[in-house]
């Protein structure tokens, strides 16, 4: 599966890392709504690490499209409530 | 896409989807899209050549405060010699500020070397892939039917599609942290003009308030330079000065006033273009 870090560029990783992903995903979202920034910062910097470390980059040459697309490394958290809110930093 | 539930991620992924959709219109022709990667690709190389002239302004920002600290410095350790406490201490107070604003500064030139170095590895990867899409265009349009064809170039656009979404997002960013940074540097240099950290307000073309207080200051020690080598003569013994070396804190500042009744910091004095001149820590 291929894995998006906005901003940064895709990475190739194993159908069975989609728990984690799913998992720090989710943690990052509940410290959002908890309004946590500590736990946000914590949980969302593991999520960003984990594909920088499982995942092989993606050649510039390969032309695909990601099967999932996480924020920009330096998402605040006020910018990842934002996303929850419709008023995002990718215009949507 | 297998299984994946992650809220955050789902969200991202929908919302560049739908910028897709948008951009991707399948009646667009391919030469129109291959324009757009051209435009963004201008577009970046435009936003790297701002973060550049941001950075040099900031270089140059900091050369300035570079100079006043060293000023600053020398004019507390004037002061100091010439026994005005008070002054040094403000000279010492503005150093400080300036040196605050030198290391925010710094963070800042560090900032935006990342995203030049970032936008530069951003436009290579695009420029890449655009040239991938082409070629590929060419090779699916002369091996398959025109149906398929239609079809394959439409994944591959895609994928091209995506970095270009991406590109634009990360140039979003980098160019609104610029942003951000030149306001910043907008207020550096309000704070310069307002003398925070340079003239303590110049009162003649090149002559500031220390530089002024300092002359004042020097007839009064050439007396009291007059009256010490005579105590000197007289008396014999003479201990050293006190620490001007320091000039770092305001602690010093009592600490030199204490010691210079007792002896000439001739090389200060004599640094400052002044006759070596001790004092008696009661000029002002």
């Amino acid at each position: 599966m291929i894995v998006r870090i906005a901003t940064e560029g895709q990475y190739e990783l194993l159908e069975n890392d989609v728990e984690t992903l799913n998992e720090l995903d989710n943690q990052a979202v509940a410290a959002c709504q908890q309004d946590d920034e500590q736990q946000f910062k914590d949980t969302f910097r593991r999520l960003v690490e984990y594909v920088r470390s499982h995942g092989q980059p993606v050649d510039d040459d390969r032309l695909e499209a990601s099967d999932v697309i996480i924020p920009p490394p330096d998402t605040s958290l006020e910018e990842a409530q934002a996303e929850f809110t419709g008023e995002g930093l990718i215009p949507g | 896409m297998p299984g994946m539930s992650g809220r955050m991620s789902t969200i991202v992924k929908a919302k560049i989807s739908k910028l897709l959709d948008r951009a991707e219109d399948p009646g667009e022709t391919l030469e129109y899209s291959y324009q757009k990667q051209i435009e963004l690709l201008q577009n970046v190389k435009k936003g790297i050549a701002d973060v550049v002239t941001s950075k040099k302004r900031l270089q140059l920002q900091e050369e300035k405060l570079r100079q006043q600290l060293v000023k600053l410095d020398t004019q507390a350790r004037q002061a100091l010699a010439a026994g005005n406490e008070e002054l040094a201490r403000t000279a010492l107070e503005r150093k400080n500020v300036a040196q605050t604003e030198l290391q925010s500064l710094d963070t800042q030139l560090g900032q935006l070397e990342q995203q030049q170095q970032q936008m530069t590895e951003s436009e290579q990867k695009l420029r890449t892939k655009i040239e991938q899409f082409r070629s590929k265009k060419e090779v699916i349009k002369a091996q398959y039917s025109a149906a398929e064809a239609q079809v394959r170039i439409s994944e591959a656009a895609t994928g091209v599609g995506e970095e270009m979404a991406d590109v634009g997002l990360a140039m979003q960013r980098a160019l609104d942290k610029t942003e951000n940074m030149k306001a910043r540097a907008d207020a550096v240099q309000e704070l310069e003009a307002a003398g925070t950290f340079e003239d303590l307000t110049a009162l003649g073309p090149g002559e500031d308030d220390i530089d002024r207080q300092l002359k004042q200051l020097s007839s009064q020690t050439e007396v009291d330079a007059e009256l010490e080598k005579m105590k000197a003569e007289l008396g014999g013994g003479s201990g050293p000065a006190g620490e001007l070396g320091a000039g770092s804190g305001s602690g010093a500042g009592s600490e030199a006033a204490a010691g210079s009744e007792a002896g000439v910091p001739a090389g200060d004095a004599a640094k400052a273009g002044e006759p070596p001149a001790p004092s008696e820590g009661q000029a002002s």
